[in-house]
């Protein structure tokens, strides 16, 4: 039981139970998962279906926080990539032909991936600290996209394009596929393979992991390019979603999400350890939040102070220390516990 | 070293910002052949609408002889304040401008004032107490837009006695289109109490947000009637969970949307979308001769409210091939 209970997921797992059960209690059919013209239908099938890209955003987020870095650029790269996606799409004679659209979706990722290599040269070259390198293109970035969209919104009418974000395969979402092969590649390379170690021990101290030999510079710009391709797919997925890229507004304060998705699921923000699952966790509990909200009906003018509170609550009871205080005065055990290893730091 | 490469890469960004964001600029020198020139700030361009808005604003510009300075803001207000006052430097007839917020215009405006130059605000308003500071306001009324729809809405269900469930895609929480349009649309509805709406959200104005609490709307509400969406963008996003739901956008659920952009007339024309009230962009022509106007020291009214119209599904269809946005 005690080690249930000290396990790094147990709290957010506890979390998104109790939001769960919140709707049971509040929210009729919230549980009812029906077919509907072949594929599934409901509202917890609508929670991994838009939580889709954030998963994506949070989990290339979360390798990069590993290295102690932080990228807030990934906002910007999810408006760029659908931007590109549906204007190059919009130029094609037939909308509707797989090779066109595969290759928009190619010239879209590519530049994600260049953009995300920008920042970790920025980085690990010219060593400027993350969170300045990763802003400029978050700031610029949303300029470039609409730079791409002339400022409009681009609305696109393809199939194939549709599939990635609003589309079904075997009855499930497409975008949750993508999503668990992208996740399931991640685990097997940081975790069968030395490659997360590597991170980890990047992010615990660059220096020092260079020196035994690691050439942590070639890492760093891989996973800045990795986190942006991530976004760039989660971009495909939003835009894909509504068949339209607003260069404005896709992918707004995404990144904050990423990284509340990342704290809450138990990664520390200085580097040097992480937890995939506990950020797929963090990310589900964002989401499901949201949905809550519109579900039960929450005014939209008492929406953020109704999310404040709950990740509050959230990064309260997984902080240790304020868990030792309250709970523990009163039991007064006679062995005292060993100090904990982690802490949660909240400054979203 | 390092310093110098942050360095050239911000002067890069800021480029490319500029040159995203940036529309014709107006000629340097201040016309020397007595044509009235005109300082315009404008918000941004973070729409179509306000594309639109802009151009139409440099067009009517170019063919009423004014001599247009433009400067874009990208949505902060500091960007917006610098433009006026080096509007009021150069010594234009008239400065015009879309506020980005309400709040925290007096000091600027009192120093156009102190300079005589009559200030117009289009668009938005701003909420100083002392009228005296700027000449008229050209705009959109939303309340307005909110009770035309609400009118409609009553018109159409005028022969039922059942109850009518509605759902309500609010704009960006706390903007004064989401707030008047709400509004508007309650005055009228709330006469009548079989008219209910069952529940209300923000969408952000955007068409992924539209989606993703209609979708949430739709298995929380088994019944739902009507949508009414503060602008286009959320309504068509709406159309896509409607679908998603198996249902038929403009026959199980009618849907009345604000703006009439031309992806929203599009939807209008297919019948996917049942009725939309104009908020129209296009006020350079009304913008012009109040400027000339104001210059001349005649008297214009306090508030000047942009002539907008409505659309049912026919009118889209006649309308839609000569759209200008």
């Amino acid at each position: 039981m005690n080690a249930v209970v000290r396990h790094r997921l147990f709290w957010p797992a506890v979390t998104l139970a109790g939001l769960l059960l919140l709707n049971l209690v509040f929210t009729d059919h919230f549980f009812s998962v029906q077919m509907k013209d072949g594929h599934l239908y409901g509202s917890l099938i609508d929670v991994v279906r838009f939580g889709a890209p954030l998963i994506l955003v949070a989990a290339g987020m979360t390798l990069v926080i590993a290295t102690g870095g932080i990228d807030l650029s990934v906002g910007s790269v999810v408006a760029i990539a659908g931007a590109l996606a549906c204007l190059r799409i919009s130029d094609l004679d037939d909308q509707g032909s797989t090779g066109g659209v595969l290759a928009a979706i190619g010239v879209a990722l590519a530049l994600s991936l260049a953009l995300g290599a920008w920042n970790g040269f920025l980085v690990a070259g010219a060593g400027i600290q993350p969170i300045v390198a990763t802003l400029i293109l978050m700031v610029a970035g949303r300029g470039l996209a609409q730079l791409v969209t002339d400022g409009q919104i681009i609305t696109v009418n393809s199939a194939p394009y549709k599939l990635i974000g609003g589309g079904y395969w075997l009855t499930l979402p497409f975008g949750i596929i993508v999503v668990a092969a992208v996740l399931a590649l991640t685990a097997f390379l940081t975790r069968r393979l030395a490659l997360g170690l590597l991170i980890e021990s990047v992010g615990g101290n660059a220096e020092a992991s260079r020196l035994a030999g690691i050439r942590s510079r070639g890492l760093i710009v891989t996973v800045y390019a990795f986190c942006a391709l991530c976004a760039g797919i989660a971009g495909l997925m939003i835009s894909s979603n509504v068949s339209s890229a607003d260069g404005n507004n896709a992918g707004l304060w995404i990144e904050l999400d990423a990284i509340l998705a990342v704290v809450i699921g138990g990664t520390s923000l200085a580097g040097g350890r992480f937890s995939l699952g506990g950020t797929v966790l963090g990310a589900l509990i964002i989401q499901t939040l949201t949905t809550t909200i519109y579900s039960i009906g929450v005014p939209p003018e008492t929406t953020l102070l109704f999310k404040a509170l709950v990740v509050t609550v959230v990064c309260l009871v997984q902080s240790p220390a304020f868990r030792k205080k309250a709970f523990h005065r009163r039991a007064r055990t006679a062995s005292p516990r060993p100090a904990a290893d982690e802490k949660v730091k909240v400054t979203a | 070293m390092l310093k110098r490469i942050s360095a050239l890469v911000l002067a890069g960004a800021t480029a490319l910002t500029l040159t995203a964001c940036g529309g014709g600029d107006g000629s340097a020198a201040k016309g020397g052949d007595g044509a009235l020139v005109m300082g315009f700030a404008q918000v941004g361009a973070e729409s179509g609408w306000r594309t639109a808005n802009t151009k139409s604003v440099q067009e009517s510009a170019k063919s009423a002889g004014v001599e247009l300075k433009f400067s874009d803001a990208q949505q902060k207000q500091e960007n917006q304040i610098k433009a006026i006052r080096s509007y009021i430097q150069q010594k234009v007839d008239v400065i015009a401008f879309s506020p980005v917020v309400e709040s925290g215009w007096d000091t600027v405006l009192k120093e156009a004032k102190d300079a005589n130059i009559p200030v117009i605000l289009t668009d938005r308003a701003v909420d100083s107490k002392d009228t005296s500071l700027y000449k008229t306001f050209l705009g959109s009324d939303f309340i307005e837009e909110g009770r035309k729809a609400g009118k409609w809405l009553v018109e159409e269900y005028k022969d039922s006695k059942d109850p009518v469930n509605i759902v309500e895609l609010q704009g960006t929480t706390g903007s004064a289109p989401a707030n008047d349009r709400k509004a508007g649309f309650a005055e009228v509805v709330s006469a009548d109490s079989k008219f209910n709406v069952i529940a209300s959200q923000s969408g952000d104005f955007t068409r992924a947000k539209g989606k993703e609490v209609m979708e949430a709307f739709l298995k929380a509400n088994p019944k739902i009637d009507v949508l009414y969406a503060h602008n286009d963008d959320m309504g068509l996003g709406a159309i896509e969970a409607i679908e998603g739901a198996g249902k038929v956008p403009g026959k199980d659920i009618k849907i009345i949307t604000v703006d009439a952009v031309h992806d929203g007339m599009q939807a209008l024309a297919d019948g996917k979308i049942n009725y939309i009230v104009e908020c129209s962009p296009l006020l350079g022509p009304q913008l012009m001769d109040l400027a000339k106007k104001v210059v001349k020291g005649e008297q214009v009214p306090a508030r000047v409210v942009t002539e907008e119209t409505t659309f049912t599904q026919e009118q889209a269809k006649q309308a839609l091939p000569t759209r200008q946005y």
